[in-house]
């Protein structure tokens, strides 16, 4: 096995790396504003259920999730009705919808009560204060948590190969079976760079929410 | 028929009751002034008539139409307050400007996102747009600044910000303005400008309610002066009748008190 067929191997590992990533962001983010909502209703029972919710899943291994979203269906139902792959994904939507709540709901809360009542009394509706003034300033004061989380949930894809499917470490591994243990240290380098372009990106998104302060 | 007029309003936070029938009336073009030591519940008093407090009990009249009726058993929906705050423009002690909008954006946004509910908007967008710059244009320049419309409020100073939140909102065409203690947050250097942009809208028949600090400010520029204690208008007159020849116990002991100051 020369280092240009490994590097070849590793990269189809990495397509599915990288499509869990994008898929659990996409889904997540609009989830996770869904539910961060839930967790702040005046009606109370839904906010503790919401809350609950957080909780179990939050407090749950991500690993264990995704093992009964594509087990625990089936033993019941007496055939799989997810995929693999879509298992993998709605397992990893939910969780980080999740955590992506509680920073959505810690931004939204911190925005002062006066940007909301100078909206209202300049005669906005809700839905307008919450876009054009609150979504915002939250979007800025998140930045950094949010960081953290997407570069959490670039690593966290390897947890897919649970369930058997070839991610990046996966990937790796099976050379592992022929003897081959370097692949499984190169994937570091593809981690490496994967998380440095999102370092560049979010620097750049914090630069250009820089021409504002509080 | 007085263009504003406030009847008998209530206001309770738990047990405490802040506001206990508090009544005035206030003519077309007529500056009225609150004073009254901290927790008097002047505040309270501008939140409830903008609906920003939901008041207990009491009328709201504007030109005699009936906007708040505490005794009505239906509440007001959404709907129904957003149309009254209109009526009325507020400006808060800590200007609240929308901090990622320049200072023309802050005036712009709420005339731009009313407009939509015209029923021409889809055909005239730019002229009406155009028109709402223009109009803003001419409210910054009117409070002195003309020169930084496309500053963001942290590039402003205290006192540069408040005014661009009395142009924000003017921009509303507010039959009444309201004022929360405009010069609380700023540098005494600062105030003046503040007061000046007041004095001038009161030459101009702007409509005005005050809670103000400013003693000698209020003097000059009220028709009328309003004192209160304890959620209870104490007086009510003119600034002479008020500030100098009051018999009352409690104004000349809050008067007397800032004097010391």
């Amino acid at each position: 096995m020369d280092f240009w067929n490994v590097t070849l191997s590793l990269l189809a590992g990495l397509e599915n790396t990288c499509l869990i990533f994008a898929l659990t962001l996409v889904l997540a983010l609009p989830l996770g504003l869904i539910i961060s909502f839930g967790s702040m209703a005046k009606f109370k029972p839904l906010a503790y259920l919401i809350r609950t919710f957080v909780w179990i899943i939050r407090g749950v291994p991500l690993m264990l999730q995704i093992i009964i979203l594509f087990y625990v269906p089936g033993f019941f139902l007496g055939q799989p009705i997810f995929t693999r792959f879509s298992s993998v994904v709605a397992a990893f939507v939910i969780n980080y919808a999740c955590y992506f709540s509680e920073i959505y709901r810690g931004g939204i809360e911190s925005i002062p009560k006066g940007q909301y009542e100078a909206g209202q009394v300049l005669g906005m509706t809700k839905t307008q204060v919450f876009f054009k003034i609150v979504l915002m300033q939250v979007v800025k004061r998140i930045l950094a948590p949010m960081s953290n989380e997407v570069i959490t949930l670039v690593k966290d894809t390897a947890l897919a190969r649970t369930i058997m499917i070839v991610e990046l470490i996966q990937a790796a591994q099976n050379f592992a079976g022929y003897g081959l243990m370097w692949p499984l240290f190169y994937t570091a380098v593809f981690y490496l760079a994967f998380v440095g372009i999102l370092t560049l990106l979010f620097a750049y998104l914090e630069k250009k929410l820089d021409y504002y302060r509080w | 028929m007085s263009m504003l007029e406030v009847k008998n309003i209530t206001k309770s936070f738990g047990k405490v009751e802040v506001l206990k029938d508090v009544s005035f009336s206030l003519e077309q073009g007529q500056v009225m002034s609150i004073l009254g030591s901290s927790g008097s519940g002047k505040t309270t008093l501008l939140r409830c008539i903008n609906f920003l407090e939901d008041a207990d009990g009491g009328q709201i009249l504007v030109d005699g139409e009936c906007i708040f009726d505490g005794s009505a058993e239906k509440k007001l929906t959404a709907k129904e307050i957003r149309a009254n705050q209109l009526h009325f423009g507020l400006v808060f002690q800590s200007f609240n400007l929308f901090p990622q909008y320049t200072a023309l954006e802050n005036v712009t946004l709420a005339p731009k996102l009313l407009a939509k509910e015209r029923p021409d908007y889809k055909e005239k967008k730019k002229e009406i747009h155009a028109e709402i710059e223009e109009n803003a244009k001419a409210l910054l320049a009117r409070v002195g600044l003309s020169d930084r419309m496309n500053n963001y409020p942290c590039q402003l100073s205290g006192g540069q910000q408040q005014r661009v939140s009395i142009a924000r909102a003017l921009a509303l065409n507010p039959k009444v303005l309201f004022f929360d203690e405009p010069t609380s947050a700023l540098d005494p250097e600062l105030t003046g400008e503040i007061l000046k942009v007041i004095r001038d809208l009161a030459q101009k028949d702007v409509t005005m309610v005050i809670v103000t600090h400013e003693i000698e400010f209020a003097r000059g520029v009220s028709d009328r002066i309003v004192f209160m204690a304890d959620g209870v208008v104490v007086e009510d007159g003119t600034p002479e009748e008020v500030l100098d020849k009051s018999k009352n116990a409690k104004t000349r002991a809050f008067l007397q008190k800032l004097n010391e100051n």
